[in-house]
């Protein structure tokens, strides 16, 4: 299949040019002396727009912003504080080898080559190890509240699969108080005047002209009015594309649109099908339900995976004795146990749910136990480990988790595919740059707990600030009259698809239709896919898009605050990257990472991966008829590619 | 289950608004707050109405974006729980429930129950940060921070920057909010540098924005979603007189 097929094409294959050789080791800092600078005098007359303030964004706008560019940071929300990032719970990794446990940078790198299952770039990854420290030195510096021993220096716990202690936390909230570091730095320099926020609005297109990233189309949700705004270069900071399956654990206003938008105008779309499902989320309770709770990866360390042995066991948790319980994740993986990586926990969790072993309503549940953990520590030290957790599963379920098991499922949770971008985080298309969630780069075909907040700050503290001087050194770029051609055009179809979404005679409302999106989704391109669902997919998809196109209704003016609108075009959006990721799904017949392929597995059911034939990153062209595929072939030096094995 | 809405409904920010009522059945206990209401939302559409705005985003209790005053109390009747967390378990069939937007002077409506709450953001680009350009950073155990000090710091900076403290003062005070910002980072030493110039700033910043006045009513912690006690507010006053007197 990775031929050309009825679905798509081949194109040549595209290299990452600014990828640096020599000593891996090296390679971040030669890259850093090679790249141009700018004067810092001249650095005031460059413009730099950067869309979206989660913690890939924020940090990227305040650090452009001291450096002395003049930056427009925009965000769909009320303020930039809301950005999803602050949802994050576990943990921040880093090397800094603290515990004293035999981690490294080095370390850090093998670590996450291989658990990306040997799908992302060894420069790109090398490099997150070592400014990992450098993040964990900047947080505290703003003043972040990370745990601590009572010696007063910052405590670690092992987290998602690792064998060293490296991450670093803030009880649950993790996430949270990264995100307010990293807001306060930018409310700094909006304070400053260095940064130009703009809250409540939504990049709706990516205006290319001359082949260069020159601006954004913004629609003011309030007002409904509809802007272009020009710039020298183009920060894409919009997060990850897990609400194509409508539930996920993603905020509701999560979406691909930027990037979409970016796409469609040539910007690369890199590994669209690798999707990180979570096995420790909170299941479905019904039809109402609009998005899925995630609890976080560390209570995997106290907590007990387990379901009955026997199908149709409906007893009571506390009612089945230990010899009729399969603590299933232990005695597959006895050397990892409950903490294997997230993928395999998940399939595992599919597995005994499909043999109808499942617990809870509509047998989709597993238990995770603390029953242990309580007996050895004590209910205090657990309530001080997991309170805030605990207290969410209260609320959102009913039932008390200190005493009756959690149930909890698998969930979309993130996505490791996204645009395109080289070493330097910029897309093929030149000035358009991608950070966080929103690139491909980092996480291969999985990404470890604790790893999307080092990602997300690295790129925007220490990344992207570094290497955007070496495009903007042949700037400023000659001004664009809100009269050219592509401006206008760029305008126009925003224009047209409002209108087209105000004036459509439909009877069906958006989020049916992103319902049913996320239900086809989820059942063929979710934990476990195969060539004849995927191919039933793209059918399913496309049939639906086109209803959707004759039957949406969408009520209320352009001119005013309308969240039925702004839904409308994120879905229309989600039904074009549903094809692509289909279509990426079923061409990449092994399986590896988060992407498992049923025809591909080993004879104890594992992913089983296609080095000779996938070892390359799939990007995307946008094309009317069928997508390109170009390829990026992938090259391991340091660390060679095994099958992995957490048993 | 079976509820009688009574809901804020207002076209725009000049518009006059008033409450509607509307009858919803066929609700599922485990439905959340929110849950509900998208429900309502496709019941208006069906009906050609347009559908009730609301501010939401992670819908699991940390983003700060759900703000609706539900029976009066911001968030509702659970405690600590913000609105997207909170479940129709927690009502009763039949009940009839008034939902309004939080209402204070420095809030202004934007549409039925969103409102505008960006002199939160101000109050912050007035002081609330600690300067620390990127770069510039020592190594992080170069500074040790007794752990009651980080977990009092962490207490503190657990708050979502939704306003339920504003919307429960009886003068719209953003007192809590920027206490806790302003005890967070004065409890961290990386802190100390700036934090006099830090509360004089925030705190012209919140009268200069249209809150009002703090009179220690308390009603602010008892609605916050994240239990932020009051003592922050006895830092603030302390780190206030101090910095006023420095700079007189």
């Amino acid at each position: 299949m990775n031929q050309a097929s009825e679905f798509f094409t081949v194109g040549e294959a595209v290299a990452d040019a600014k990828a640096p050789a020599g000593p891996i080791a090296e390679r971040w800092e030669q890259r850093r002396f090679s790249g141009r600078l700018v004067n810092p005098s001249n650095r005031r007359k460059l413009r730099v727009i950067v869309v979206g303030t989660g913690l890939a964004g924020a940090s990227a706008a305040a650090t452009l912003g001291e450096l002395g560019y003049r930056v427009s940071n925009y965000c769909f929300q009320d303020s930039p504080r809301r950005a999803h990032s602050i949802a994050a719970q576990g943990g921040i990794n880093a090397a800094k080898n603290y515990r004293n446990d035999g981690d490294s940078v080095h370390r850090l790198f093998y670590d996450t080559v291989k658990g990306g299952d040997f799908r992302s770039r060894e420069s790109n990854v090398h490099r997150l190890a070592e400014v990992s420290t450098e993040i964990i030195d900047q947080c505290v510096a703003q003043g972040v509240p990370f745990a601590r021993e009572y010696g007063g220096l910052l405590d670690n716990r092992s987290f998602g699969g690792a064998q060293v202690s490296r991450t670093f936390y803030a009880r649950g909230q993790t996430g949270q108080q990264l995100l307010l570091g990293a807001y306060q730095a930018l409310e700094r320099q909006v304070g400053a005047g260095a940064v130009e926020l703009h809250t409540r609005h939504e990049m709706l297109e990516l205006v290319v002209v001359e082949g260069k990233a020159r601006g954004i189309v913004v629609r003011d949700m309030v007002t409904g009015d509809i802007s272009t705004e020009m710039a020298d270069a183009v920060v894409l900071a919009t997060g990850g594309y897990g609400n194509v399956f409508f539930l996920s654990t993603n905020a509701k206003g999560c979406n691909v649109t930027a990037s979409w938008r970016a796409h469609r105008q040539g910007a690369y779309f890199a590994n669209p099908c690798y999707t990180q499902i979570h096995p420790t989320c909170i299941p479905q309770s019904g039809e109402h339900q609009s998005k899925l709770t995630l609890m976080s990866e560390s209570l995997r360390n106290d907590g007990r995976v387990w379901v009955p042995k026997e199908r149709g066991d409906d007893r009571e948790p506390a009612d089945i004795p230990e010899a009729d319980r399969d603590y299933y994740l232990e005695r597959r993986y006895p050397a990892f146990g409950n903490l294997v990586p997230r993928d395999i926990a998940s399939r595992a969790a599919k597995a005994v749910c499909d043999e109808g072993r499942g617990v809870g309503p509509g047998g989709l549940g597993v238990y995770l136990d603390f029953a242990d953990a309580i007996g050895r520590l004590g209910e205090p030290a657990v309530k001080a480990k997991y309170g805030n957790l605990f207290d969410m599963y209260e609320r959102i379920t009913g039932e008390n988790p200190y005493e009756r098991p959690m149930r909890i499922y698998p969930a979309v949770h993130y996505t490791m595919g996204g645009l395109w971008v080289d070493y330097d985080l910029s897309s093929n298309i030149p000035g358009l740059f991608v950070t966080g969630e929103a690139n491909f780069s980092d996480h291969g075909a999985n990404r470890l707990g604790a790893s999307a907040l080092m990602q997300g700050l690295s790129d925007g503290y220490f990344v992207l600030p570094n290497t955007i001087s070496d495009y903007l050194a042949d700037g400023p770029f000659e001004p664009v009259p809100d009269t050219h051609e592509e401006v206008v055009a760029a305008r126009k179809a925003v224009d047209e698809r409002i209108a087209f979404f105000l004036g459509n005679d439909g009877d069906r409302t958006v989020d049916s239709f992103h319902r049913e999106l996320g239900k086809i989704m989820w059942e063929y391109c979710g934990m476990e896919r195969s060539e004849e669902g995927l191919t039933k997919a793209i059918g399913l998809v496309r049939d639906l898009k086109d209803e959707f196109w004759k039957r949406v209704k969408v009520t209320g003016k352009a001119e005013e605050l309308n969240q039925q609108l702004e839904k409308a075009g994120r879905v229309a959006d989600f039904f074009e990257l549903a094809e692509l990721m289909c279509i990426d799904a079923l061409h990449r017949t092994e399986s590896c990472g988060g992407h498992f392929r049923a025809e591909s597995q080993t004879d104890d059911g594992e992913a089983k991966r296609d080095d000779e034939n996938f070892s390359y990153v799939a990007a995307w062209e946008y094309a009317t008829e069928a997508p390109v595929l170009h390829r990026e072939a992938l090259e391991f030096e340091y660390v060679k590619p095994t099958q992995r094995s957490y048993k | 289950m079976k509820f009688s809405l009574r809901i804020w409904r207002q076209p725009s920010a000049d518009a006059e608004g008033r409450m509607v009522t509307y009858v919803l059945d066929d609700i599922s206990e485990d439905a959340s707050f929110l849950e509900m209401l998208d429900v309502l939302n496709e019941q208006l559409i069906a009906e050609g109405e347009d559908p009730v705005a609301f501010d939401h985003d992670c819908r699991e209790g940390i983003c700060g974006a759900c703000s609706l005053v539900i029976d009066g109390q911001p968030h509702g009747p659970q405690a600590a729980t913000t609105t997207c967390q909170l479940h129709m378990r927690k009502f009763k069939d039949g009940d009839l429930i008034d939902i309004e937007p939080w209402r204070a002077g420095a809030f202004p409506v934007v549409r039925d129950l969103v409102v505008d709450r960006t002199a939160f953001d101000r109050i912050i680009q007035a002081g609330g940060y600690i300067s620390a350009p990127t770069g510039t950073a020592p190594e992080a155990h170069s500074v040790p921070v007794p752990k009651q000090d980080a977990d009092a710091a962490f207490t503190a900076a657990a708050c979502i920057g939704c306003g339920a403290c504003v919307a429960a003062c009886p003068n719209g005070s953003g007192m809590l909010f920027m206490a806790a910002k302003v005890a967070h980072l004065g409890l961290m030493p990386q802190g100390q540098p700036e934090r006099h110039t830090r509360v004089l700033g925030m705190v012209a910043e919140h009268d200069a924005s249209g809150f009002g006045g703090c009179t220690n009513a308390g009603e602010c912690s008892a609605a916050c979603p994240k239990e932020i006690g009051l003592d922050v507010i006895g830092q603030l006053n302390r780190d206030f007189r101090k910095a006023a007197v420095r700079a007189a």
